[in-house]
């Protein structure tokens, strides 16, 4: 939408038109894209003029060549005005549910900036970089630590990809060992869904173990999913689980799964309510991938890259991916090719997210072991305030104390007309982040909130306030009203399904 | 003469001699919400009771659909990849696949309307 305001044209003293798109008001810039700035018909820089130069090939020596022509000052603008539009953990709350979206100190940003650790080179002889390498091994000893499994590769790129590199471990090792009958992985219906999905990627069937009643795995229902365990290559559960619940049982049924010949894979996703608090080895855990841009406070979404290393028992250690650091006498070292012919591959060029690897380290540091223990007791803490503060107002289908997050759903609001959907947007209104929304999908229009410990009272009870007020507004005001919401953002109800239909997905001149 | 059966993952079968016709049911499609993208299977394609052949996504997740039959697909409503809406609880539009059963005796298992129906209400 836009409407047009004349400019006087210097060199031919008409009035032409520009465009001025009509929602930039008050010094708050409703950014279009670089090819429908202004001029696209002059070049953006200048260039000298080609003076007796013959066209060798008898074609045309300059021409424009279909790029935006914008000048410096244009493209700088652009991206900043842009940049001012992303919402951030630095700007905002920002509740997403198993999302672990916390505060990203400085002091890891001031370490990793560090020219020891910021401007080497993944190729430089290992003797000029002693010191990085010093921070790999001290990463992998401290998360042997924090979860029990002392076998640690740092190299993972991601969540999903240390959940690849977990199961790959578990799949090489059943290969090494000749278990070529075990082909069924047990994942419950509350799994995040790159669960499955990682486990069909290494060759694995998935049998699901449903939850939906408890909101857990029960000894019944796991037992159910086992039969004889003969073909049963392992589990992959998420503990605590995305409802926000421990899982109570665990013990009893990896106790069961250990019998069977499975590997138990934990998730880490959720690992912010036990850092400090329990080591996922004790409950007899055999693979975990941790993220270190959830529970370590690397920077996240946008901000990234994650980081994703993985942690296994001493069984699975011979398989892990490679490189791994080593330390001999009082010298670091890689992993040289074929050294460990058992690995289960590579999984990333270099050594992973290097500069992530920095950054957790300097926030486990600064912690200590005790701060490390507080971090988990403050984010179950501020979930917890979460829960008793709107379990009146919005349904909890499970009950609590929960763990690092707490699980609401539409079912109130839903009577009235207003789901899920309409909350988020609600949210938003109130210069609020949404939750996670429809996720997990055991519960009907789940809304997960995650707090973490990194956010004040004060924090927690605005957005209190704030859910109320749209409970109260969802009986009140009804469906009609919050299918305007929200009003005061630059962009009102977006029309998700025609963009889901009809994604957009290159600029076309037409649309102009 | 036919016959509509229920699975408990909301897929209902209209049961004409030895070929079953697959829909998903009014609960399912209200869950699921607006949807976006549905992939088919292929004609011809053998399943066997439990297989996943159709998946279908949403505003808010993406879905499997599962045969509660085995047997062979003989005919997709290939309609429903540009009418998406068409995708409900009516025999003669609504289906997704037409199945070929081997062994009528799967459908035994299966709820009628009625029972459906209160395992749905059990749900709420």
């Amino acid at each position: 939408m836009t409407n047009t305001a004349t400019a006087l044209n210097d060199n031919e003293s008409t009035m032409s038109t520009i465009e001025v798109n009509d929602r930039t008001r008050g010094l708050n810039y409703d950014e279009n894209l670089l090819w429908e700035k202004e001029r696209c018909d002059t070049p953006g820089v200048d260039l000298p003029a080609l003076k007796d130069m013959p066209s060798r090939t008898g074609l045309p020596m300059r021409g424009m060549i279909g790029l935006p022509q914008v000048s410096e000052p244009q493209v700088v603008r652009h991206f900043v005005r842009l940049s001012t539009k992303n919402y951030s953990i630095d700007s905002g709350f920002f509740p997403l549910g198993s999302c672990t979206m916390k505060h990203n100190p400085r002091l890891n940003e001031k370490n990793a900036r560090m020219a020891g650790f910021g401007h080497i080179h993944p190729m430089q002889p290992e003797s000029t970089v002693q010191g990085a390498l010093a921070v790999m091994h001290d990463l992998q000893g401290w998360l042997a630590e924090l979860t029990g499994l002392p076998g640690v590769c740092l190299t993972p790129a991601a969540g999903a990809q240390g959940e690849l590199a977990g199961i790959m471990t578990i799949a090489r090792a059943l290969k090494l060992q000749g278990h070529h009958e075990k082909t069924v992985m047990l994942v419950p219906d509350s799994a995040h869904g790159t669960n499955p999905a990682t486990a069909a990627m290494c060759g694995f069937k998935i049998r699901t173990i449903p939850t939906k009643d408890t909101g857990r795995v029960t000894v019944e229902a796991f037992k159910e999913a086992l039969g004889d365990g003969k073909d049963i290559a392992g589990m992959m559960v998420t503990n605590p689980n995305t409802c926000g619940l421990f899982e109570t049982d665990i013990a009893e049924i990896v106790d069961l799964l250990h019998e069977a010949g499975g590997y138990f894979y934990c998730d880490g996703a959720n690992f912010n309510a036990l850092v400090g608090k329990v080591r996922p080895g004790d409950f007899g855990v055999d693979v975990m991938h941790i993220n270190l841009h959830k529970t370590f406070s690397t920077p996240h979404g946008g901000g990234g890259p994650g980081s994703g290393p993985i942690c296994v028992a001493k069984s699975l250690e011979p398989y892990i991916p490679s490189p791994i650091v080593l330390k001999e006498g009082n010298t670091y070292r890689l992993e040289r090719n074929g050294e460990r012919e058992t690995n289960c591959g590579r999984m990333k060029a270099f050594q992973g997210q290097f500069g992530m690897h920095v950054r957790a380290l300097s926030y486990m540091m600064s912690h200590g072991a005790d701060g490390l223990k507080q971090v988990s007791e403050d984010a179950v803490l501020n979930a917890n305030y979460i829960h008793a503060s709107l379990k009146n107002d919005y349904h909890a289908p499970f009950d609590g104390p929960v763990m690092h997050e707490a699980l609401f759903t539409e079912k109130y609001q839903a009577k009235h007309g207003v789901t899920t959907l309409d909350i988020a947007k609600g949210l938003i209104e109130y210069g609020m982040h949404p939750m996670t929304v429809y996720f997990p999908l055991v519960v009907n229009g789940a809304m997960l909130i995650e707090p973490t410990e990194t956010e004040a009272k004060d924090a927690l009870d605005r957005f209190i306030l704030v859910m109320k007020k749209l409970a109260e507004d969802a009986k009140i005001k009804g469906p009609d009203y919050f299918h305007s919401l929200p009003q005061a953002a630059p962009a009102s109800r977006l029309d998700e399904l025609k963009a889901a239909r009809e994604p957009k997905l290159r600029w076309v001149e037409d649309a102009a | 003469m036919s016959e509509v059966k229920y699975t408990k993952d909301h897929e209902w079968l209209n049961v004409d001699g030895d070929t079953a016709w697959i829909g998903i049911t009014t609960y399912a499609r209200h869950a699921l919400g607006d949807l976006v993208f549905i992939e088919l299977p292929e004609a011809g394609r053998a399943v066997s009771k439990g297989d996943d052949f159709a998946v279908v996504e949403s505003v808010k997740a993406a879905s499997e659909i599962y045969t509660p039959v085995t047997g062979e697909i003989t005919e997709v409503n290939e309609t429903l990849a540009d009418d998406m809406d068409a995708l409900k609880e009516d025999i003669a539009t609504g289906w997704i696949v037409k199945v070929k059963m081997t062994d009528a005796c799967e459908i035994a298992g299966l709820m009628d309307k009625a029972a459906y129906d209160e395992y749905v209400a059990g749900l709420e």
